[in-house]
């Protein structure tokens, strides 16, 4: 069973981190400036606040790759199974089947592209 | 696991030396980087500190150790400091999954007036049924870090570069995705080992009820699948954020993307994160496309007779065999990371809507393509 093996290692990777960053909070010497510990900005003060709203289309680009992400995985099962198909002489309604089904994603990329989800500016 | 304490306390170590060997390959990486960029803009790079500038690495990860701690006022502490333990995580899960080298035979041995054996240790972290889809799914949640160093650090910049940086991974995750279907598709598993098997020896296939064989050329995935093999090298350069897609850290608009507000040690995990996900790349590259471990034209039975002849059958002549192709699987490692410094160095970088443009209305539809013709190449082919 691998899961013990990811757990594990897991684990040791959290740890390795934090006390490397410990040792390394540790180590460092430290001079207080209350300018230094200001949000950076380019040589003036801050500008906005970080909760500034940003027009994002993140949204937009992660509703898509959930989407498409679910029907690649779809595919997976189904292509390593395709030549146990073939030889079994069921080739032919597998691949079809398969077809329809990239037919239906195609549409939805094409769809998408031509309402215009994949534009940015 | 393993069945008794001497397997287990073994597995615990491979895991271990996986792990430091990633970590490890890092300052090596970051110093070809350097002195790769000067030789290819004709100046020199670190080159004082020891021989070649090799200790560099050494005198870079005490002068990050000693750097002064420091936490914007703005941040969120959490995930300010958890971020960059994030980013290690990943890139160590999937890197542990992938083959190494033959696996190692061990013999019946005495230790501690108790017999012991005989084990079979295989040369990886630990070995899962469905490789690829780990692999993929496990190296993605670095989008995780990447929004949590943007979002803690409390700075536009960062926030900015976060949400690029990520909206990039998934885009690409796509077109990686499907790049690997007509893969799947060749070797019918999911199982890297299996894969792997199954590029021994030289090409040969079958077409029509046709046998082809070719005496002068190994039997790698990427002869039968070269257009699968440039979308899946491609997008993997988008997944490690690297140039020409490093749209997530432009200098010259966001001055340094997600890590703006990170120095020192923290600067240094996500280093190793970026860098690691460079060798996961590197190392599914050669194991779906260029036979892995293997060598070519020379089978594991004739390596391990060659063994046995050196150091004497048995648990050091496995060990020896071992070692040999892993000696390869490191050559094969070394060439696609100095293609990912080459290249970074070479090409400028892309516009925002450019990258997207080209993953999605690209990529995407050339990795359908690919996925659709070799289905039609099977049907043909095989019956």
């Amino acid at each position: 069973m691998p899961l013990g093996g990811i757990l594990f290692i897991t684990i040791f990777v959290i740890v390795f981190g934090c006390i490397l960053l410990l040792l390394a909070s540790k180590l460092g010497r430290r001079v207080y400036d209350p300018v230094k510990f200001q949000t950076y900005e380019c040589g003036i003060p801050v500008q906005e606040k970080k909760d500034t709203k940003i027009s994002v289309k993140f949204y937009l680009t992660a509703i898509l790759f959930i989407i498409f992400d679910i029907e690649i995985i779809f595919m997976y099962p189904w292509a390593t199974t395709f030549k146990d198909f073939i030889l079994s002489g069921q080739g032919l309604y597998v691949f079809v089947s398969m077809m329809v089904f990239i037919g239906v994603f195609v549409y939805g990329l094409f769809w998408e592209v031509k309402s215009k989800a994949l534009e940015w500016d | 696991m393993g069945t008794d304490v001497f397997q287990i306390a073994v597995n615990c170590i491979k895991l271990v030396i996986v792990f430091l060997l990633m970590v490890q390959a890092v300052p090596l990486l970051v110093w070809l980087e350097r002195r790769g960029s000067a030789f290819i803009q004709n100046r020199f790079g670190p080159n004082r500190v020891g021989p070649l500038g090799l200790l560099q690495l050494l005198a870079d990860a005490v002068k990050f150790l000693f750097k002064e701690e420091f936490v914007p006022a703005n941040a969120v502490k959490f995930l300010y400091y958890a971020a960059p333990v994030a980013a290690l995580v990943p890139a160590t899960l999937a890197f542990a999954a992938i083959p190494l080298s033959t696996p190692v035979s061990v013999d019946a041995f005495e230790m501690f007036g108790q017999t012991w054996g005989p084990y079979t240790f295989l040369w990886q972290g630990y070995e899962i049924n469905v490789g690829i889809v780990y692999v993929l799914g496990v190296s993605s949640l670095a989008a995780y870090s990447i929004l949590m160093a943007g979002w803690g650090s409390g700075n536009k910049f960062s926030l900015m570069g976060a949400l690029r940086a990520s909206s990039q991974i998934i885009s690409y995750e796509l077109a990686l995705g499907l790049s690997i279907v007509g893969v799947i598709m060749m070797y019918g598993t999911f199982n890297l080992t299996e894969m792997i098997a199954q590029q021994q020896g030289t090409l040969s296939f079958q077409f029509l009820g046709h046998t082809i064989t070719s005496s002068w050329l190994p039997n790698w995935g990427i002869f039968y699948q070269p257009l699968g093999a440039l979308i899946f090298f491609a997008a993997t350069f988008a997944e490690s954020n690297r140039l020409p897609f490093d749209l997530a850290e432009g200098e010259a608009e966001l001055v340094a993307g997600f890590h703006v507000e990170y120095g020192g040690f923290k600067m240094l995990l996500f280093f190793i994160g970026e860098y690691g996900h460079m060798l996961v790349a590197s190392a599914l590259m050669a194991t779906f496309f260029f036979g892995g471990w293997g060598i070519p034209f020379v089978g594991v039975a004739e390596v391990q007779a060659w063994a046995a002849t050196v150091v004497g059958a048995g648990t050091s002549a496995s060990l020896l065999t071992g070692l040999v192709h892993f000696m390869v699987f490191t050559l094969k490692l070394a060439i696609f990371l100095w293609i990912f410094i080459h290249v970074r160095w070479t090409l400028p970088r892309f516009r925002y809507d450019q990258l997207m443009e080209l993953g999605w209305k690209t990529m995407l539809p050339w990795a359908l393509f690919n996925t659709v013709l070799t289905s039609i190449i099977f049907l043909i082919a095989h019956s």
